[in-house]
C-alpha cells in the first residue's frame, strides 16, 4: 500500500518535471527567436560600451590608469574640486537649461505661424530645414567672418547706426553659440512639431470653436494638451543636439577658447591630449551618473505626460 | 382577442403621437415677433453688421498673414543666408578673399597679431564676386591632391558607419517591438540612456577598448563604435511599436518564421523611417570631427571636416571652395530625400 503510494508520487512528480522541462525549453525558444536579432547590436553595445565602461569604473577608483592600487575617493575629490570641471559643467548646464526650452519654445512658434494658412508653406520649410543639413566645419567660415571683432555683422551696425562694434566671441559668447545651435536645429524641431499639429483631430477642435473658443485658449487648453508627446521628443533631440556644440566651438576658438566658452567637452578633449586617464575616468562616471539622473526624471514626466494623452 | 388588443395599442400609440406634436411650442424668435416693416429693417441693419464684422475678420487675417510671411522670410533668410554667401565666396579668386577678409582673420583669437583688432575698417560682406573665378576650384581639384585624398576619407568612414549601423538596428528594434518583457525593456530603457550620453563621456570607453582591441590609427576604431551607436534603435523601435499588432499575429498564423516576418512584414512597413535614420545620420557622421581627432592620429586619415578646421587658418583664399565641396555631398541627399527625411522622422515624434 504504501509502496504503491510511494511509486504514484514519484510517477507524479516526474510527470511535472518533464512539463516543466517541456515548458522552459519553449519559452527559451521564444525568447531565443527574438534575442537573435539583439545579439548583433547587443554584443557591439557590450564589448564598445558596457565593458570598457566598467573598466573605467575600476580606473577611477586606481591611482593611476597603470598603477592598481586602491586609491579611495580621492580621484573624484580632486575632479570636483577642480576649478575647470566645475566651471565647465556650470557653462554646459546653463547653455542645456536655456537652449533646449528656448529650441522648443520658438520652433513651436515657427511651426504655428506655417500651420496657418500661408502661402508657400513647403518652400519655407525646406528652406528652414537645410542649416541641418550642412556641415559645421565648412559653415563656421562664414561665422567667423560675420561675428568676428572686425566681421560684417559689426561693420553693417557701424555704417548704418554708428554703434559701437561688440566683440561677440569674447563678451556674447554664450549668446552666439546658442544662436548657432538654434540656427542648425530649429528645423528639425519645426517639422516635428508640423506634423504633430496636422495630427490633432479636427472634431475637437471645431467643436471648441463651437464653443465660443478664442485662439489662444484653443492652443493652451487642446493645442498644447496633444503636442504633449512631441514636445518630449522635441526636447529629447535638442537635449543630444546640445551636447554637440562643442564642434562649433572647437572650430570657432580652437582649444582653449574664453572663460564662458570652456564646456565639459574641451575638458575631457584637454584631459585626453594629456593622456590623463584617471581623471577622464572619474568625469565620465560623474557625468554619467548625472545624466541617468536627468533621463530619469525626463521620462518619469513622459509617462504622466502619457498617461494624460490616452485619458 | 389579441388582434383587439393590438389595435388598441395602434390607436394608443398614434393618439400620443398626436398629442406629442400639438404639445410642442412654436419657438417664437425675436425677428418674427416684430411687425413686418420693422422686421425688414431690422435684418437690413444685422446684414450690414455682419458684412463690416466679415470684413474686418478678413483685414485681421490678412494682417496676420503678412506678418508671418514677413517673419518666415525673415528666418528663412537667416538659415540660409550663409550656405548662400560661402558659394558666393567660393568664386572668388584668393587675392580678393584676402584683400576681404583678411582683417577678419588676423582679429581671431586663434591668430598671432591680436593687435590688428583695432584697426578702424569696416568689413564688406562681398554679393558678388568683382571677377569671377573658377581658380579656387582647380587649385583644389586639380594641383592639390591632398583635398581629395581627405575627402575620400570622409566617404570611407561615413557610409560603412551608415549602413553598419541601420543593419544592426532594424534587427535590435525589431528585439525590441516583439518582445516586450520586463528585462527587454530594462535594456531598452539602458538603450536609451547611452544614447543621450554626452559625446565625450562615451568616447572614453571606445578609445579604452579600442586600445585593448589594438585598432587605433585604423578607420576601424571610428567605424565600429558609430556602427553600434544606439540612436536609431530608439527611433526605429519607435516607429515599429507603432505598426498594428494584427500584421505580425497574421503573418504568424501563416506560419511565417521570425526572420520571414521580419524582412516580409515588418521591413517594408518601415520604409521612410529608415530612409530618414539614413539622411539624419550621414550628416552626423560626415559632421563628425571629436571621433576622428582622438582615435586617428594620423594626419593622413583623418576626414576633410577636421582637416578643414586647419584650413581656416592658414590659407583662407582656398577654405571657401573646400567648404562649398565638403557640403554639397548632404545637401544633395537632403534634395533627392527630404520627403521621405520629413515623413520618417515626423512619423516617431508623434507618440
Amino acid at each position: 500500500m504504501l509502496y504503491a503510494t510511494y511509486r504514484r508520487t514519484v510517477f507524479e512528480l516526474g510527470v511535472i518535471a518533464l512539463e516543466r522541462l517541456r515548458h522552459s525549453l519553449f519559452k527559451l525558444k521564444e525568447w531565443g527567436a527574438g534575442s537573435g536579432f539583439l545579439l548583433p547590436s547587443f554584443a557591439g553595445v557590450l564589448l564598445f560600451f558596457i565593458v570598457p565602461f566598467l573598466m573605467l569604473i575600476k580606473i577611477s577608483f586606481q591611482k593611476s590608469a597603470t598603477i592598481s592600487e586602491f586609491a579611495g575617493l580621492k580621484n573624484y575629490k580632486d575632479v570636483l574640486t577642480n576649478e575647470a570641471f566645475i566651471q565647465a559643467c556650470g557653462n554646459t548646464a546653463l547653455f542645456t537649461a536655456v537652449t533646449v526650452p528656448a529650441a522648443i519654445v520658438i520652433s513651436l512658434l515657427l511651426a504655428l505661424v506655417l500651420n496657418s494658412q500661408i502661402p508657400g508653406k513647403s518652400t519655407f520649410r525646406s528652406l528652414l530645414l537645410t542649416p541641418m543639413m550642412v556641415p559645421v566645419a565648412s559653415i563656421v567660415l562664414i561665422w567667423q567672418v560675420v561675428f568676428s571683432y572686425n566681421g560684417v555683422l559689426n561693420g553693417w551696425t557701424y555704417q548704418l547706426f554708428g554703434l559701437e562694434r561688440i566683440d561677440w566671441m569674447k563678451d556674447h559668447g554664450q549668446l552666439l553659440t546658442m544662436f548657432l545651435f538654434l540656427w542648425k536645429n530649429l528645423g528639425l524641431n519645426i517639422i516635428l512639431f508640423l506634423s504633430a499639429l496636422n495630427n490633432i483631430p479636427q472634431e475637437v477642435v471645431e467643436s471648441s470653436l463651437m464653443d465660443g473658443c478664442g485662439s489662444i485658449r484653443r492652443f493652451f487648453s487642446i493645442r498644447l494638451y496633444y503636442l504633449g508627446p512631441t514636445i518630449f521628443f522635441v526636447g529629447i533631440m535638442s537635449l543630444i543636439n546640445s551636447f554637440k556644440i562643442f564642434r562649433e566651438v572647437y572650430l570657432l576658438t580652437g582649444n582653449y577658447p574664453y572663460g564662458k566658452l570652456y564646456t565639459l567637452q574641451h575638458f575631457m578633449n584637454n584631459k585626453f591630449t594629456r593622456l590623463d586617464y584617471t581623471q577622464l575616468s572619474v568625469a565620465a562616471v560623474i557625468l554619467s551618473i548625472a545624466m541617468m539622473i536627468i533621463v530619469g526624471i525626463l521620462f518619469f514626466i513622459e509617462s504622466r505626460i502619457d498617461k494624460g494623452v490616452e485619458e | 382577442m389579441e388582434e383587439n388588443i393590438r389595435e388598441e395599442r395602434r390607436k394608443q400609440a398614434i393618439l400620443a403621437r398626436h398629442h406629442i406634436y400639438k404639445e410642442k411650442v412654436q419657438p417664437q424668435s425675436y425677428v418674427s415677433s416684430l411687425p413686418p416693416s420693422e422686421r425688414e429693417e431690422f435684418i437690413e441693419k444685422q446684414r450690414a453688421a455682419n458684412a463690416v464684422k466679415l470684413r474686418r475678420r478678413k483685414v485681421k487675417s490678412s494682417i496676420a498673414k503678412v506678418f508671418g510671411v514677413i517673419f518666415l522670410s525673415g528666418a528663412a533668410f537667416i538659415a540660409i543666408m550663409p550656405i548662400f554667401f560661402t558659394f558666393l565666396n567660393s568664386f572668388m579668386s584668393s587675392s580678393e578673399i584676402e584683400g576681404n577678409y583678411g582683417v577678419v582673420f588676423q582679429s581671431l583669437p586663434g591668430s598671432t597679431n591680436e593687435a590688428s583688432r583695432f584697426i578702424d575698417e569696416a568689413p564688406q560682406l562681398q554679393l558678388i564676386p568683382q571677377e569671377v573665378s573658377a581658380d579656387q576650384y582647380s587649385e583644389i581639384l586639380l594641383k592639390n591632391p591632398s583635398y581629395l585624398f581627405r575627402y575620400w576619407n570622409s566617404i570611407l568612414l561615413t557610409v560603412p558607419i551608415v549602413i553598419g549601423q541601420l543593419a544592426v538596428a532594424c534587427m535590435a528594434s525589431y528585439s525590441f517591438m516583439r518582445y516586450r518583457k520586463k528585462r527587454r525593456e530594462v535594456l531598452f530603457f539602458f538603450y536609451i540612456i547611452l544614447m543621450l550620453m554626452p559625446f565625450q563621456v562615451t568616447l572614453v570607453p571606445n578609445y579604452i577598448m579600442n586600445q585593448t582591441l589594438n585598432i587605433l590609427d585604423t578607420p576601424w576604431a571610428v567605424i565600429l563604435p558609430g556602427v553600434f551607436s544606439t540612436f536609431s534603435v530608439y527611433i526605429l523601435t519607435k516607429y515599429m511599436r507603432r505598426i498594428p499588432k494584427a500584421y505580425i499575429e497574421a503573418a504568424i498564423i501563416d506560419g511565417a518564421g521570425e526572420w520571414q516576418i521580419f524582412t516580409k512584414v515588418v521591413m517594408p512597413n518601415c520604409k521612410a523611417p529608415v530612409a530618414a535614420m539614413a539622411i539624419l545620420l550621414f550628416i552626423d557622421y560626415w559632421n563628425m570631427v571629436e571621433q576622428p581627432l582622438v582615435m586617428l592620429q594620423d594626419e593622413g586619415m583623418q576626414p576633410l571636416s577636421v582637416f578643414l578646421s586647419k584650413v581656416n587658418v592658414g590659407d583662407i583664399g582656398l577654405a571657401f571652395a573646400a567648404c562649398a565641396l565638403y557640403m554639397i555631398p548632404p545637401l544633395l541627399i537632403f534634395l533627392r530625400g527630404e520627403d521621405q527625411l520629413v515623413e520618417g522622422i515626423s512619423q516617431s515624434g508623434i507618440k
